[in-house]
């Protein structure tokens, strides 16, 4: 029972291990394991990039598509070439700040392969002309921040970090930064302001671009610990053999954290775009089945922040458009699987309830709706609920996120799907988020609500009495 | 209850200087505090605030934003069990309503012998390995009520000592940035275009002139 | 809300659509006001148009579309674009404002019943107009102990807060004093104070303005009147000369409140403390309201008008002219400062009269000097060189507009001062020379010429890398003034010499404190000289025709005629709103100077140690009483309003110089009020020419009119100033202001006397280790003149070689120790 470790689990046939291929090689966190172990040599790809141009090094992550892992699942090429021209300094700030609820991949990469990881921000820091690179970790995540603290070590003495990296004229710096807890500082323009040692409390998009005007007002590239390590295996092999697997628009790999009802909850390096919900539940590979006697009620395909997804979305492919048309999106790779014995309501109000403990307080709707929400399921919960509670409940989610939510269709209601994203009245997603499990509860399990609304005349609300 | 002590003060110098600007500082130097003391003081918050260049109020401010500083005293082990969706599903929020029982104390609260703190915490990233608790930010994954009394057990006993350290540890293993291998850390406003895009540049411009 | 967006000036003019009509807008500037200065008002509450926009309130929310489809924005922070459509109306828009307002008030106490914004309530005022009727919120609010103080002067109301970020941004980014923070999350989030740590801002009171809830109260206001019951006018502060602009607010012939009002070239909306909460003083029990005479038993005695004004023209009457002497009046208005001057220099016959107490820059420095505005001196992408007083502690509305300069304009300010400032932290350079030194430092930073061991006690790098920042700035604004009191005014003059030689194409401003002081120089309040800079040489034929008699010759300055009270070579001595006892630099001098002088007429507001030892005393109006112009420090003339009527018999100081003309033969020419007073000055007076009262009150916005920048008045050479070598067993004292000080104004302004600090010498830690001594210690520091006891404190921000003593506090009296004759004055610190 005690322990940190996760065991390594296996690709499938025809898939490369591109990020995890050293989660089961003990030492594979030191240098000498990473240079010895994996599906490719490490720091060669540091040394093949060296040679090449800075631009010619981005094009190659351009031509690969490289999607964002953290959750918008945006190109990183493109996201670097969003760095006005002729401005330095330019940063890169690592998202390792994991805390979508169902999200366990990054602190797995930072754990067991931290060299995987600075290999990739060195390539990216030479590619983008970095002047440092700030590694965010979250603070929780002690063991991750001592893995990444003696890799780094290592890495400097070697000369493979610091000045003049393996004698050439590229140098810089990586600093191992670490949080104190707040799903928030998730988010990057909060992340920024976490660095800067700041309340992490979102930034406005416009202005505050990170590109343009991120860290201290430098232009600044936000990537994810998992976007970054795929960088050491793609420049060690090619943009063709990286295109070969997964799917034209999904190029590549992602670790998914399968959680919830199934046999075989883990990690699992999947292909993009090809595999589906159905194979990740049920190959013996990964989940090997709903749990035994029970059947699948429901699924979140992307984090606390997805909306959910239902028996007939099971066959969609774990593929950012198609999902995000579907209704949801694929997020930070957290899958969650609910069988029938799982209580909608209860299920909806801790997920809610984790949104309005971590809303950072900035956007009004944002502070004071999302724990207005979880107030109100508590009361349904708690037995206090009135019949005008569900309207109520659903117009102050409509005050946060205004408009059709995004939903997966219901075909036994001829019901369509709503596709993503929301709109928001918020600077960030995070109030929006909040409305997910609200809309995807009472859409589908109304009745579930509606049998722990008591009809009485009057309700005791805490010292208010309330008519109906 | 203090300022940081002079070898942290040394410390605390060579963490800001990692930093182009002093108040990145912030967050690091107070879980530096908290390491010494086992919770986040006014007087520390003073001297953080001094030594990263800004007001208390700031420092305040900001640590009050993040649940792992802890302003009041708390127990030796902070146990924190996961309730969020991965572990509700498979029994987190049982989990702790049995460490309560066993403790005698409800979130929030710390044993009367001071050795634990009980928190209901948000996802911790171990969503496979459900239901999960962490404790002193240490990981203890797939733990059912007896584990948890095992833990408790051991934990009491000192069995744990190398595995846990007291509250306020992170990571025992620190970045060692110091000597001559630093590229170059300063202020922003101090920085130019790095020498390898300004060769890179430079050498592609002359290949743009030679061919026109 | 009651802040307009600023005025500006459209340069880059595009067409955008606001609610299908279209309209010009500013290409950049925010949504939120193009919308405004089109007339379609968006509601807000965190949005304040001088301070960077946040979005955190989300009330802005307008449907905008900038070809990519229709989507709710903040207009607060949304920069206009050519071709963008807005619509701040329609049904989405307001789904989302009442969706806002319900948010805010579900937690809102609605205690509006006792709330003191009741009535002038922006969350009042939206909620009718765009908000729910009815509150869903059934559940408990959140609690928090009622308004707990943050500071002095300002309470805190947790639950009524809507966390708009007003206060705390106003705190960190326009005062500096990031005292007030958001603490912890989400709905947990709330205003504080580090513990043991107040919210001591010299700028408190403009949170409490800005707040657009009742959640924070001044102490001075609360519960005094309902918005509803009030009257108000807008007027000028005159407790600097800044000349921030306000409205004055009255209930039942009562000051109550002052309000900053938006003056875009001076005080952008703020106020200070000190000039936000004076009308407590103008309140006080203590106002003089009758006249009073010294009689036979030496106690002074009310009496009628015509008895005192009488002994008043008496006394003059039975003497020489050039044996009376007229002192202050740096706090009149123009019309009064025109009315005396007129009184002393044409009717009685002497030029004995000095508006300052040998504490500012002579007269035809300020007026003889090439002007700059505060904007000229603040324009973005300048340079500065700053060698006036302490900004923060006597101009805080110049320092808000010099930080904002520095900060927010890339403004480059080299500072030169005796000790660090509340400027320095902004400065370029801030550089602290030794007393007595400052023109040996001007001319090595002007000239780059550095001897390698420095000058001025300041190292040689400094003094080169300063000078690197100056260096080809020809077009140079310099801010001058006396940051040292114990340090004679010719030395400042000498800096000035080196910088206008190296520099012919400097500007400058200068940073007097007394809240009229330009206005009395333009008004001639001087010796030597006469009304709209003019000198006896160049003003006479004008001001003989106008007046029928001007004096001859140049009289006694400040200084000269506090020396020649004191050697019994003056009969008359009339101070106006003066109070040398307390304020003079050299306080022995001014015991010396009230004793020795024969009669002395004081004319004041409140009781001072002077008033006190008057012969005759003549109450007057005060600030809010009286009607009437000012001048700022820059030449800005602004009107001045009547809101409540003085007490007693108090009459306004031109109305007194009136009387006594008529009682002493002559005639002020004045009939039924000041403005005939005002227009004979702009009639006879050529930089005043075009801002007559016609003109004056013509005006629109609340700016004023500017005095011409350029100079008329010719600048006499001067002869430097001879400083003696500082010996080695001796520092050379600093007396410099701090806003709370012993002065009357303060004493009698309950919440800001409370406020004043306790007196100490501040050492630097060299001479305070070599001595022994520690922060707290008790010293003695005497000067050859005179000693005093009081805590050292050891301040890193003090050079080398200097100690600096506060002027004017009552637990310690500095100016014993400080000999007006002397340039500098060295004192021996020694433990007690």
């Amino acid at each position: 029972m005690i322990g940190t470790t996760t065991p390594a689990m296996p690709t499938a046939p025809g898939v490369p291990a591109i990020v995890s291929s050293r989660f089961g090689v003990a030492d594979g966190h030191t240098l000498e394991g990473y240079r010895s172990s994996g599906s490719y040599e490490g720091y060669s790809a540091l040394r093949a990039v060296l040679e090449m141009s800075p631009s010619a090094a981005s094009e190659i992550v351009k031509d690969a598509s490289l999607l964002g892992r953290g959750g918008a699942g945006f190109p990183a090429g493109i996201k670097w070439g969003f760095c006005p021209a002729d401005v330095w300094p330019r940063y890169i700030v690592v998202n390792g700040d994991e805390s979508e609820p169902g999200t366990y991949k990054d602190r797995v990469l930072m754990e067991r392969d931290p060299h995987q990881l600075i290999e990739g921000c060195l390539i990216a820091a030479y590619a983008i002309g970095a002047a440092q690179v700030f590694l965010y970790v979250r603070g929780e995540m002690a063991h991750a921040q001592e893995r990444i603290a003696a890799a780094l070590n290592e890495a400097y003495a070697a000369g493979l970090v610091g000045r003049n990296i393996l004698g050439t004229d590229f140098s810089v710096d990586i600093v191992l930064h670490w949080g104190a807890g707040a799903y928030i500082v998730g988010e990057e323009t909060a992340l920024i302001e976490s660095l800067e040692g700041n309340r992490g409390m979102p930034r406005l998009k416009p202005p505050f671009f990170p590109a343009a005007k991120g860290v201290y007002l430098a232009p600044t590239i936000v990537n994810n610990v998992e976007t970054l390590s795929n960088l050491p295996w793609l420049f060690s092999h090619s943009v063709e053999e990286y295109r070969s697997v997964g799917t034209d628009s999904s190029p590549g790999t992602r670790l998914i954290a399968l959680s919830g009802h199934v046999e075989n909850p883990g990690i699992f390096e999947v292909a993009q775009g090809t595999t589906t919900f159905r194979e990740l539940f049920e190959s013996e590979l990964y989940g090997n089945g709903i749990r035994a006697g029970h059947e699948l009620k429901m699924f979140i395909p992307g984090g606390a922040s997805a909306p959910w997804f239902f028996p007939e979305q099971v066959d969609l492919p774990l593929e950012g458009r198609v999902v995000g048309g579907a209704g949801s999106m694929l997020g930070s790779g957290a899958v969650v699987v609910m069988d029938e014995t799982t209580d909608a309501v209860r299920a909806c109000l801790r997920l809610v309830r984790f949104f309005a403990r971590e809303s950072c307080g900035k956007c009004t709707p944002c502070r004071e709706g999302t724990t207005w929400e979880e107030k109100i399921l508590q009361r349904i919960l708690d037995g206090h609920g009135r019949p005008s509670d569900l309207e109520l409940l659903l117009d102050v989610a409509d005050n946060i996120s205004p408009g059709p939510y995004p939903v997966a269709s219901d075909p036994a209601n001829d019901l369509d799907a709503v596709p993503y994203p929301p709109r928001q009245t918020t600077i960030c997603p995070l109030g929006p988020s909040s409305v997910a499990p609200i809309t995807s509860a009472i859409r589908r399990f109304r009745h579930e609500f509606e049998d722990k609304i008591v009809q009485r005349d009057l309700i005791p609300v805490e010292g208010v009495s309330v008519d109906v | 209850m203090a300022r940081l002590t002079p070898e942290n003060v040394e410390l605390a110098h060579r963490i800001i200087a990692r930093y182009p600007r002093p108040k990145s500082a912030t967050i690091p130097l107070c879980h530096l505090a908290q390491e010494q003391d086992g919770w986040l003081t006014d007087e520390a918050m003073v001297h953080v605030a001094e030594l990263v260049g800004c007001t208390p109020a700031e420092v305040l401010g900001t640590a009050s934003f993040y649940e792992m500083f802890k302003r009041h005293e708390t127990g030796r082990y902070c146990l924190n069990v996961c309730t969020n969706i991965s572990c509700q599903l498979l029994g987190g929020e049982e989990l702790l309503e049995h460490a309560e029982q066993v403790l005698g104390v409800r979130p929030g609260g710390t044993t009367s012998d001071g050795m634990f703190t009980l928190e209901d915490v948000e996802c911790i990233a171990a969503c496979t390995e459900a239901p999960a608790v962490q404790v002193n930010y240490r990981y203890f994954h797939r733990l059912g009520p007896d584990d948890l009394d095992q833990l408790i057990t051991d934990l009491r006993s000192g069995a744990l000592d190398d595995v846990v350290p007291h509250h306020g540890t992170l990571g025992r293993v620190h970045q060692d940035l110091d000597g001559d291998r630093i590229a170059n850390i300063t202020p922003p406003e101090a920085q130019t275009e790095p020498v390898w895009i300004r060769r890179h540049r430079e050498l592609a411009e002359s290949n743009d002139g030679g061919a026109s | 809300m009651s802040e307009p967006p600023r005025r500006i000036e459209i340069t880059e003019p595009v067409t955008i659509t606001v609610d299908g009509r279209e309209v010009t807008a500013q290409n950049g500037e925010w949504l939120i006001d193009a919308c405004e200065r089109n007339d379609a008002y968006i509601p807000r509450f965190c949005y304040h148009p001088r301070m960077e926009p946040v979005g955190m309130c989300r009330m802005c929310l307008v449907e905008v579309d900038t070809g990519r489809g229709p989507a709710l924005q903040p207009s607060c922070m949304l920069p206009v674009t050519p071709g963008m459509s807005v619509d701040t109306t329609n049904d989405k828009v307001a789904k989302a404002q009442d969706g806002v307002l319900e948010f805010l008030l579900s937690n809102h106490p609605l205690d509006c019943p006792v709330c003191d914004k009741g009535g002038e309530c922006p969350l009042q005022d939206q909620t009718m107009a765009y908000g729910p009727g009815e509150s869903r919120f059934v559940e408990e609010k959140r609690h928090y102990e009622k308004p707990i103080p943050i500071s002095e002067t300002v309470f805190l109301d947790r639950e009524r807060c809507i966390l708009c970020d007003r206060c705390t941004r106003f705190a960190s980014d326009v005062a500096g004093d990031p005292l007030i923070h958001f603490i912890d999350r989400g709905s947990q989030t709330e205003i504080a104070t580090f513990p043991d740590e107040p919210f001591a801002s010299y700028f408190s009171g403009n949170t409490v303005q800005i707040c657009p809830v009742g959640a924070l109260t001044a102490k001075p206001y609360r519960f005094r009147a309902r918005p509803w019951d009030l009257e108000e006018v807008e007027s000028t502060c005159t407790s600097c000369s800044v000349g921030c602009r306000v409205t004055i607010q009255s209930s039942r012939n009562q000051l109550v409140r002052y309000q900053g009002v938006d003056s875009d070239p001076v005080n952008w909306s703020w106020l200070c403390d000190k000039g936000r909460f004076g009308h407590e003083a103008s309140n006080s029990e203590d106002r003089l309201r009758e006249p009073m005479r010294r009689s036979e038993d030496g106690a002074l005695r009310v009496a009628q008008w015509s008895d005192a004004l009488g002994a008043a023209a008496a006394a003059i009457r039975s003497v020489d002219p050039s044996r009376v002497a007229v002192l202050g009046g740096a706090r009149l208005t123009n019309e009064s400062q025109y009315a005396w001057t007129k009184l002393a220099k044409s009717v009685i016959g002497t030029d004995h009269v000095d508006a300052q107490l040998g504490d500012g820059l002579p007269a035809e420095v300020v007026l003889g000097l090439p002007g700059a505005s505060i904007d000229d001196v603040c324009a973005k992408g300048g340079t500065v060189l700053y060698l006036g007083p302490d900004p923060k502690e006597e101009l805080p509305v110049l320092y808000l507009r010099l930080r904002h300069a520095a900060v927010s304009d890339s403004v480059r300010i080299v500072e030169c001062s005796p000790m660090r400032s509340g400027l320095s932290p902004y400065a370029a350079a801030s550089l602290q020379y030794a007393p007595g030194e400052l023109p040996a430092l001007v001319a090595a930073l002007c000239s780059g010429d550095v001897p390698d061991g420095g000058v001025a006690g300041v190292d040689a790098d400094t003094v080169r890398s300063a000078a690197a920042l100056l260096d080809g700035i020809d077009d140079l604004s310099v801010v001058v003034g006396r940051a040292n009191l114990a340090e004679t005014a010719g030395v400042v003059v000498d800096a000035i010499d080196a910088v206008r030689s190296a520099r012919p194409g400097a500007r400058y401003l200068s940073a007097l404190r007394r809240g009229n002081v330009r206005g009395a120089l333009e008004a001639g309040m001087s010796p030597g000289l006469l009304p709209g800079r003019t000198t006896i040489a160049t003003g006479s034929a004008t001001w003989t025709e106008a007046w029928g008699a001007v004096p001859t010759a140049a009289g006694l300055d400040g200084l000269g005629i506090l020396d020649a009270a004191a050697e019994g070579r003056l009969d008359v001595l009339i101070l106006l709103g003066a109070d040398p006892l307390t304020d003079a630099a050299d306080r022995s001098l001014a015991r010396r100077a009230i004793a020795g002088a024969g009669t002395v007429i004081s004319l004041d507001s409140l009781p001072s140690a002077s008033t006190l030892q008057s012969d005759i005393v003549l109450p007057v109006a005060a600030f809010g009483e009286c009607d009437g112009t000012t001048t700022n420090l820059e030449g800005r003339v602004t009107v001045l309003h009547q809101k409540v009527t003085p007490p007693g018999t108090a009459r306004t100081d031109w109305m007194i110089a009136a009387e006594l003309a008529l009682r002493l033969g002559g005639d002020l020419g004045v009939e039924s009020s000041q403005v005939e007073l005002w227009d004979e000055l702009v009639k006879h007076s050529a930089p005043h020419d075009g801002l007559s009262s016609a003109a004056l009150a013509a005006q629109e916005d609340p700016d004023g009119l500017l005095l011409p920048l350029d100079a008329t008045i010719e600048l006499a050479a001067t002869t430097p100033t001879n400083v003696p070598p500082r010996s080695a067993d001796s520092l050379r004292l600093v007396v410099n202001r701090t806003l709370y000080d012993s002065g009357s104004a303060i004493s009698h302004c309950a919440s800001s006397a409370a406020l004043v600090p306790e007196a100490s010498v501040r050492l630097s830690p060299a001479d305070a280790a070599a001595m022994g001594l520690e922060t707290g210690t008790f010293v003695t520091v005497a000067s050859s003149h005179g000693s005093v006891s009081v805590p050292a404190v050891v301040d890193p921000g003090v050079p080398g070689g200097a100690a600096v003593v506060r002027h004017n506090l009552e637990s310690v009296d500095a100016g014993v120790l400080v000999d007006a004759a002397d340039p500098v004055c060295d004192v021996r610190v020694e433990l007690r």
